[in-house]
């Protein structure tokens, strides 16, 4: 599981939670892997990210190293920020571990780094 | 397999023999677009559903129509290059690995079972592709207009070959389509049934989105899933565009 995938879940399919984000993440295995890096597309893709929730996910899994507290007008300009953040969002993958519903405390298990989200029929909306 | 598509003049159902060199390799060396034929040769070696689930639908796009597929979104539509791509019923991988080929700059493949992910997820392995991404997901969640979802308007581009529904869950493609219109902001590519075609096409004018029927082709599907043990039974299966209008 990527950090960018990571930004775009919430648990609000479960019943009665009303905003479920962000998840937290515990991370036993963490991998960066190589992928080419893109500026227009890292800008563009940035652009519907919730930025605390990218630094702050960064952090937990312990590679929140160099990445701004606020994304600032100049970044086009910046390419050593914008491939720390292209690392964060894209290469950073979570192998094993468990997203947690802020809300419920249900746990989300997070094997081969595919997070499952499937629900039982008593938790859905 | 007998499948073919009408969407290409160029193309025909005979299978080339493509060497099985690194894809990497040769992306690294020319980032142009990539032949047709091409890209039908390396989706050959996508590994599909080792045991298929029949109640999941679970029968692969066929290398020769997926690449059509692909090869039309990018290079009539422009809808693949630098694009977030999502894969509703990802299944074993093979439009995703595709649409990476073709250069998305990230895709998301979901599926509701954990064997083809798993599946799908050693098809990334072989291939070498590290911009895809799995979850493990039902589809269904996705289409509720209630839950306002995160997933809610973060693709450019979504591409799907959903389940065409049986007696059990008549109407899941429909349900897949609502999804894809839900996470895309742009265009989602789909197929369903050419016997439902007016019923798509009311729902599309309905919805408020633009339809373009891309193509009609078969599709042996008794030969993909081992549905019947009658003989095969091609059917006919429609290549949809749908579009947010703007
Ligand atoms: C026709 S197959 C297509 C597989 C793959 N996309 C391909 O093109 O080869 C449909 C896929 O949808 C998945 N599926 C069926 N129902 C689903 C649901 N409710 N949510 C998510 N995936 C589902 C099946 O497991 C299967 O992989």
């Amino acid at each position: 599981m990527k950090l960018l995938t990571h930004n775009m879940l919430t648990s609000n399919i479960i019943k009665g939670v009303s905003n479920g984000f962000p998840l937290g993440i515990v991370a036993n295995k963490v991998e960066v892997k190589d992928v080419d890096f893109n500026q227009s597309f890292v800008l563009k893709t940035l652009s519907k990210v919730d930025w605390n929730a990218l630094r702050q996910a960064a952090t937990q899994v312990g590679h929140g190293d160099g990445l701004p507290e606020e994304l600032g007008e100049d970044l086009k300009e910046n390419d050593d920020v914008l491939k720390k953040i292209h690392n964060a969002m894209l290469q950073v993958e979570v192998v094993e571990g468990e997203l947690v519903c802020p809300e419920t405390g249900r746990k989300f298990p997070i094997s081969n780094g595919i997070p499952n989200m499937l629900l039982l029929e008593h938790e859905l909306q | 397999m007998n499948t073919s598509l009408y969407c290409h003049p160029h193309s025909t159902v005979n299978f080339m023999l493509v060497p099985r060199l690194r894809y990497s390799i040769i992306m690294a060396a020319a980032r142009k677009p990539m032949r047709l034929k091409e890209l039908e040769g390396y989706l050959q070696d996508v590994e599909v559903f080792e045991n298929p689930k029949v109640k999941l639908e679970q029968y692969p796009t066929t290398p020769h129509i997926a690449a059509c597929m692909l090869h039309t979104i990018t290079s009539t539509y422009d809808d693949l290059v630098d694009k977030t791509v999502a894969d509703l019923g990802v299944g074993c991988g093979v439009l995703s690995v595709g649409a990476s080929m073709l250069g998305s700059g990230y895709v998301l493949g979901i599926d509701i079972d954990e064997d083809a992910l798993a599946t799908c997820s050693a098809n990334l392995d072989e291939f070498e592709m590290t911009n895809i991404d799995l979850l493990e997901c039902d589809v269904k969640s996705l289409a509720s207009s209630e839950v306002v979802n995160r997933l809610h308007g973060k693709f450019d581009t979504v591409i799907m070959n959903p389940p065409f529904g049986t007696k059990h869950n008549q109407g899941i493609d429909m349900v897949f389509l609502q999804a894809g219109l839900k996470l895309s902001t742009n265009s989602v590519y789909s197929l369903h049934k050419t016997s439902t075609r007016e019923h798509i096409l009311k729902k599309a004018s309905d919805w408020g989105v633009d339809v373009t029927v891309i193509a009609q082709l078969r599709y042996d599907l008794a030969n993909t899933l081992k549905f019947h043990k009658k003989k095969a039974v091609d059917i006919e299966v429609d290549f949809y565009r749908f579009s947010h209008k703007r």
